[in-house]
């Protein structure tokens, strides 16, 4: 499949960004998932966020660990370096990566399989350690490489084709990262491209863990009307909390919004996040109560998306530990060996 | 006393003194100001920490080996024990030589069955002088150990004004410890001066053999190495022996790596949650970069053993050291092997080979520290420094560190976005020069060119996704052949000719050094001949092989049960195993000339007696 080249010509009209390129220059190879799969969704929505932002390609990173969705990054980006890890492991990579140089944007890209099942551990530290991220969960809840095992977060009851019943509890991927302090952290729907992509975006422009959770159905293996990550259910049960739009600090901003309605809240590059109000009284700035809130909507079968909760001017990993601004890898010889003269002092602190 | 005083051991500059205390009880930093005494008088000598897995309320040992000839590894039984610990006291004294010294705590009696009758007994009244002149409880834990310090110092003649100075030094800053610290010493001089025939036949003698010489711990060592190798990404999880190493690294960065204007700092180290997400973090920033490295021990190595086959085939430079002790779980983690050969050369999943480097001792930790990140930039590839505790977490007289001025780093084959502009052809895993290592860009280097995808396996010379047969053939080919080069590379194997030529060589390599260096001697005067060559990595430089071709049977001299380098050397070689003789020490205690001269000896004594009892009727 991925031999199939895609042709570079394209309508002489596209629209450009700022920096001259056209959303094909932020395509990667033809995707290889099935016809109809969530994830190319997300792919599509990552793609056009990118282009929406203008950013470099090659000022990108994508990581992602092992699954279907990891298998996403060569979908999109192609200018950009990736890196397909190991199976639960992407968090590590990508922490590294980042420590190396804290100048490129960091996409990490991960399933429910490889963030809930085999990389949970990670999951939760990358997010304790605020590493300035995008961490996109595709969730489906099942594994469709392997062909139709159920991942952790799976229903409690759903069943596999001619197989067992999930008789275990589902991991909320969401609840977990609020708790464990990521300092941007959504939810939405492959199906909903109008509030992903500036969701995406927004995430982008934050500095800090930034987590988003997004219910991606999986056509071959989990999309039967009984599932919660169905294409049908989570049409008939999406409670979003807010409309976004994202607004960088060049842009001019022109709209009038009835008060009460819109609240702006700018985060520390400048960047705007305009957040419509569609749920009165939910705050996405109280940790505490948002968590409630999920809980609460949860158990009444409601899937909450939105910016579920954002801290604006949060610090990263770089900033808590004072890393030099400048990145570690581009560091030379002088500024890292002490040289010879050194050692005279520290030899003789060995005597 | 009298009687057996005759049998008593003489000697000057020559012994080996034992502490044997309980853990926690502050006695670590009496013994090594002990050792440091010695050094500071002219004399060499080594220590070596035997502690439990425990932080308080167990046995623990500190052995010092005092040699004037140099011979500084351990060497096997004790002159005198210092024994502080009535839970180990039996097998303290059965560990005497007999003629040795006991130096006890006399306060509260012991009965005569406590004892033997063919060494000289010393007791002292500690407790008790502790008791008259310390109302603290803590004060009397911890003066005890100065003041059994003080007494050795009259008994074994040592320069008092050393260990005077040394106090001074170690309690710069706070000055107000300096004076008690040198009166507990002075109470147990006196009490030995006024209580006991000064010195006993076991004496120090102040020589000028010690020279710039320095007193390190290889893990410090390393560390050091890692700065001046220009690590800036460091991700580990605790564990022992290695723990240290990063510690340390994390102390040296802070003396050396601070920006002088902004004091912010030129490395990040990260302790991960575990192992797997340390060598993962690593694998991250060099692939970005950055020189990284984790430090770790035999279970850190089996938890990262897939991100360590990821890093092979997605040639990656990772730095891994790993200080190796006895495995699994806790109890013989805190004694020393080197176990894990195998288990490093042949990590991970798939047809994947690892190079290995073996320091023998801290200075050549720190040397094999700073060139394990040239060496794995230049092969891309992950890079193992093998140290063991012994050299890890003992301090070890060696020459001090050097730096050459001259020396710059080997960044290896890194494509710039100045050869992308020209035109330069870029495949990611592409044989460009012949010695299997391609070019890589790292991210963020040119904004059209050189972007590619990091995979396993699953890849052709242009790093395009590709599960064809053909593909990963030539990939894994080349991979061979870049391990290939890196024979050329790596530290060449240290060769020593015996006296008399002779048709049996030595191979041994790391922390048996010192005593395999005793041991040829003391064979030497039995009239046995050995050639020896010291292994310094994996893979094997065609030296190795030629060195086992020119001998008719080489001991291979290790600290495991399974021969682990023999396996590699016969496999490698393909040798056949019947030319390579074991000689294996894994008791967990650092190996000893002693053991090396009996274990070859009995070998060689039967070769040459055989014929002649054949000869019998």
């Amino acid at each position: 499949m991925t031999y199939i080249a895609k042709p570079r010509l394209h309508h002489p009209k596209l629209p450009t960004n700022a920096l001259g390129y056209t959303h094909r220059d932020y395509e990667g190879a033809v995707s290889t998932l099935c016809a109809g799969c969530g994830h190319d969704s997300i792919s599509a929505a990552i793609i056009q966020a990118c282009f929406e932002l203008s950013l470099p390609p090659h000022k990108i990173a994508k990581l992602s660990g092992i699954g279907c969705s990891s298998k996403t990054p060569t979908y999109f980006l192609g200018k950009s370096h990736g890196f397909n890890s190991v199976h639960g492991r992407m968090p590590s990579v990508l922490t590294g990566a980042n420590l190396a140089n804290r100048d490129l944007v960091y996409l990490g890209i991960s399933g429910d399989g490889d963030s809930a099942s085999i990389g949970l551990g990670q999951f939760a530290h990358c997010l304790r350690r605020a590493v300035n991220m995008v961490y996109v969960v595709e969730n489906n809840g099942v594994y469709g490489l392997t062909k139709g095992q159920f991942s952790a977060t799976a229903d409690k009851g759903s069943k596999v084709r001619r197989g067992p019943v999930n008789t275990d509890s589902p991991i909320d991927l969401v609840a977990l990262a609020l708790q464990l302090g990521a300092s941007f952290v959504g939810r939405s729907f492959s199906g909903d491209k109008r509030q992903l992509v500036p969701l995406i975006k927004a995430a982008i422009e934050h500095r800090g863990a930034a987590f988003i959770d997004v219910i991606s159905p999986c056509v071959a293996f989990n999309n039967n009307p009984e599932s919660t990550k169905s294409f049908d259910y989570v049409r008939a049960h999406n409670e979003a909390v807010n409309r976004l739009d994202v607004i960088l600090e060049r842009d001019e901003i022109t709209a009038d919004y009835a008060p009460g309605t819109v609240e702006t809240v700018t985060q520390h590059d400048g960047s705007m996040l305009r957040l419509h109000k569609l749920a009165p009284d939910y705050d996405p700035h109280d940790r505490i109560s948002a968590m409630a809130y999920l809980q609460q909507r949860h158990a009444e079968g409601e899937v909450v998306t939105g910016l579920l909760f954002v801290e604006p001017d949060s610090d990263d990993l770089h900033a808590l530990s004072g890393t030099v601004e400048i990145p570690l890898n581009s560091l030379d010889e002088a500024e890292l060996c002490p040289g010879p003269a050194a050692l005279v002092q520290f030899n003789a602190a060995h005597r | 006393m009298d009687g057996l005083s005759r049998l008593s051991i003489e000697s000057v500059n020559d012994f080996v003194i034992k502490f044997a205390n309980v853990n926690g009880s502050g006695s670590a930093s009496a013994n090594a100001l002990f050792a440091k005494s010695v050094l500071r008088m002219g004399i060499p000598a080594s220590s070596r920490n035997i502690f439990p897995s425990n932080i308080q309320g167990l046995p623990t040992w500190y052995e010092v080996r005092i040699c004037e000839k140099g011979h500084l590894g351990r060497r096997g039984g004790v002159d005198i024990m210092v024994a502080m610990n009535p839970q180990t006291w039996d097998e303290d004294l059965a560990e005497i030589e007999p003629g040795g010294y006991l130096f006890y705590d006399s306060t509260k009696p012991l009965p005569p069955s406590k004892f033997r009758d063919d060494i000289t007994v010393i007791g002292a009244p500690l407790t008790t002088i502790c008791n008259r002149e310390y109302n603290d409880a803590r004060q009397r834990q911890l003066f005890k150990n100065i003041i059994y310090l003080g007494a050795l110092s009259a008994l074994l003649n040592m320069d008092v004004a050393a260990i005077e100075q040394l106090i001074s030094e170690q309690f710069r800053g706070r000055d107000t410890l300096i004076r008690p610290n040198l009166r507990a010493l002075n109470l147990g001089r006196e009490w030995a001066l006024n209580e006991h025939e000064c010195p006993i036949g076991l004496r120090l003698e102040r020589v000028d053999k010690v020279g710039d010489q320095i007193f390190i711990t290889g893990n410090d060592a390393a560390a050091l190495g890692a700065v001046y190798g220009g690590a800036t990404v460091c991700a580990w999880y605790p564990i022992t022996p290695s723990s240290s190493l990063a510690e340390a690294f994390s102390n040296h960065c802070r003396r050396y790596r601070a920006d002088p204007e902004t004091k912010k700092k030129r490395y990040a180290i990260i302790q991960a949650e575990d192992e797997l997400s340390s060598i993962g973090m690593v694998v991250g920033a060099a692939w970005n970069g950055a020189r990284a490295f984790t430090a770790t021990s035999g279970p850190g190595i089996s938890l990262m053993q897939e991100f360590i086959g990821l890093a092979y085939f997605a040639e990656i430079p990772a730095v891994i050291f790993d200080v190796q002790r006895g495995s699994p779980s806790t109890g013989m983690p805190t004694r020393t092997q080197q176990a894990d050969i195998l288990s490093c050369a042949f990590a991970s999943h798939g047809d994947t080979k690892h190079v290995l480097l073996f320091p023998e001792d801290p200075r050549e930790s720190f040397l094999f520290a700073a060139e394990a990140f040239d060496l794995a930039d230049r092969l891309q590839t992950p890079v193992f420094v093998m140290l063991d505790l012994d050299i890890g977490m003992n301090d070890w007289l060696v020459a001090p560190l050097a730096w050459d001025e001259n020396r710059r780093y080997d960044r290896g084959k890194l494509m710039t976005a100045e050869q992308l502009d020209a035109g330069v052809e870029f495949g990611r895993y592409l044989d460009v020069d012949g010695d299997g290592i391609p070019y890589r860009t790292l991210p963020g280097t040119h904004p059209t060119r050189g972007a590619f995808f990091t995979r396993g396996t699953t890849k052709d010379r242009y790093a395009r996704y590709s599960e064809e047969g053909p593909d990963y053939v030539d990939n894994m080919q080349r991979l061979l052949r870049k391990f290939d080069t890196a024979k050329r590379l790596v530290p060449r194997p240290i060769k020593r000719v015996a006296r008399e030529s002779t048709r049996y060589g030595a191979i041994y390599f790391g922390s048996t050094s010192p005593a395999m260096a005793e041991a040829l001697e003391a064979l030497e005067e039995r009239g046995i001949h050995l050639d020896t060559l010291r292994v310094r990595a994996y893979p094997f430089h065609e030296d190795v092989f030629d060195f086992v071709a020119g001998h008719d049977r080489v001991f291979v001299v290790e600290q495991n049960r399974d021969a682990q380098l023999r396996t590699l050397l016969a496999i490698d070689g393909e040798i056949d195993p019947a030319r390579l003789v074991p000689i294996l020490h894994y008791d967990g205690t650092p190996i000893t000339a002693r053991f090396i001269v009996k274990a070859i000896g009995d070998i060689l004594d039967v070769v040459t007696l055989a014929p002649l009892r054949r000869a019998l009727p």
